[in-house]
């Protein structure tokens, strides 16, 4: 198997497009003011329609994580040990992302600040994130 | 409900590979075997509830497999709640039971995701597969991951449950897994997605399973002494993916218990024996705690130093579990839990009173519970 693909929704279009424009973008209802990932058509909270989208800080933690010692397909064989980690943002919504420098997991901690970087991978622009180190400091 | 309806019946077929066959032929076996186990006629059979094949979904597939039955059953359908629909069929069927909808009901399961197709166990999860979410066993190590976090457990407070539970399945013929495992082996094991080593991950298996329930009226009618009475029923459907959850340690297991032990009138310190869905170690030490078998973070602990043996503070998965006997979902733990029950078990409990079985499925996306009491 090769690489994923994304599958381009009207739903879900803005956030890739965003993504591809260098900016993370999640979900808010104007009517509860809820906020999340991934997109959906409605509000899971109030069931209101079209939510707005609204651009992330690109800060965040870290709440948990996996390291994947087995490569499920051919293209995460180079790639094996990475880590997939849970962060959530600033904002309150939370993704599956990559910490680019957690060194396979191995420097990730509970609740530590991580910051966005956008990576292009076969054509795809990916949320991932780095360590912050001085968190709070700047 | 309490009491109202029974499991008079149970089969099996053999755990593990069985090449060349299909699931409808071991659901088939396995129901053979549990009739001639309740000793009643196939035709009395009017209910026919089946779970959903994990390896392949399909519609009409409760009819495909009343057919093959050779049944036209009253109500016949099949469920999809993942892992927990084994106990949410017996539950639906013991109602229609009550309701005087259906008489005798089969309830079933059969799959051959070893010998045929695991793809459903290694899939690419949404478009979250672009930064590597692949697996079933991700979403567990995700919350293996936070159990850590929160607690500093040691390690062998999960490999205990591993060890633990081959050494049962090491006992039992029909086991795919007979072969024991040392705490050092569990210890020694690979990272499968870490932290989940080999040996926290069940089993992937071909096997059929199938119970007959009936009303304990018509047990006792049918003289069937052996019937094992449905005490306790609960279900708790989480539903959000496991990184959507405020907290990657609570799910509605809590309240499933909660219902079951309540339908029941019985304690947790009533349980004399439990039969808890080990698809990966952390759900047996969170289903515990969830269930106030244990303090919370303390589980593994509590194993390590009062057991899990049949002697021990909690006889566990005493034919092997999903980690030894069968990587099939759920129906195996509830037929030990009624052979246990009746006295019949291989690794016998002496006296246990009652019997907790808990079904999951998803990432601990679903739960039910199921509690057994003593025979008519």
């Amino acid at each position: 198997m090769s690489f994923p693909t994304v599958n381009i929704t009207d739903v879900n279009r803005p956030y890739w497009d965003g993504l591809a424009e260098g900016k993370l973008r999640y979900q808010c209802c104007e009517a509860c003011g809820n906020t999340w990932l991934p997109s959906r058509a409605n509000c899971p909270k109030c069931l209101a329609a079209d939510p707005k989208w609204r651009e992330a800080s690109g800060r965040g933690r870290v709440i948990s994580w996996v390291v994947y010692h087995t490569a499920y397909t051919d293209h995460l064989k180079a790639r094996v040990p990475y880590d997939v980690t849970l962060v959530e943002l600033d904002e309150g919504p939370r993704l599956l992302t990559n910490v680019i420098d957690s060194e396979a997991g191995k420097k990730l901690t509970p609740d530590a600040p991580v910051a966005l970087s956008i990576e292009s991978e076969e054509g795809v622009s990916i949320p991932r994130f780095r360590l912050q180190q001085n968190h709070g400091a700047l | 409900m309490r009491g109202k309806v029974v499991i008079a019946g149970v089969g099996n077929t053999r755990y593990g590979k069985h090449p060349g066959r299909d699931r409808i032929d071991l659901i088939v076996e396995a129901a053979r075997n549990a009739i001639f186990d309740a000793g009643i006629s196939k035709d009395m059979l009017d209910g026919l509830f089946v779970k959903m094949a994990n390896s392949e979904p399909s519609i009409l597939y409760g009819q495909k497999v009343s057919e093959a039955l050779g049944l036209r059953p009253t109500i016949g359908c099949s469920l999809d709640q993942g892992g927990a629909a084994n106990i949410g069929l017996i539950t639906y069927a013991a109602m229609a039971i009550e309701a005087g909808m259906i008489d005798t009901a089969l309830v079933c399961y059969g799959d051959t995701a070893r010998t045929g197709s695991r793809a459903v166990y290694h899939r690419p999860r949404g478009d979250d597969a672009v930064v590597g979410w692949y697996s079933t066993a991700a979403g567990y190590a995700m919350i293996h991951q936070a159990y850590r976090n929160r607690y500093q457990p040691r390690d062998e407070e999960f490999g205990i449950v591993a060890v633990q539970t081959r050494e049962h399945g090491s006992e039992n013929p029909d086991a795919h897994l007979r072969m024991p495992l040392t705490m050092d082996a569990y210890l020694s094991g690979p990272f499968v997605v870490e932290p989940l080593r080999r040996d926290d991950c069940c089993l992937v298996s071909d096997g059929g399973a199938a119970v007959i329930l009936m009303s304990v009226e018509r047990a006792k009618q049918l003289g069937r002494h052996a019937a094992v009475p449905i005490l306790g029923l609960g279900q708790g459907q989480e539903s959000w993916d496991v990184h959507l959850r405020e907290d990657l340690l609570r799910t509605k297991a809590e309240d499933s218990a909660r219902a079951a032990f309540k339908m029941a009138g019985i304690a947790p310190s009533d349980i004399g024996v439990a039969q808890i869905y080990d698809c990966f170690t952390v759900t047996v030490l969170q289903t515990l705690e969830d269930y106030g078998l244990a303090p919370r973070g303390q589980a593994g602990s509590k194993a390590l130093a009062e057991g899990l043996g049949i002697d021990g503070w909690l006889p566990l998965n005493t034919s092997g579990g999903l980690l030894s006997e069968s990587g099939t979902p759920g129906m195996q733990l509830i037929i030990e839990g009624v052979r246990q029950m009746r006295g019949d078990a291989r690794l016998q409990v002496k006296n246990p009173g009652a019997c907790i079985i808990s079904n999951q499925g998803g990432s601990m996306h679903t739960h039910a519970t199921l509690v057994l009491g003593e025979p008519l």
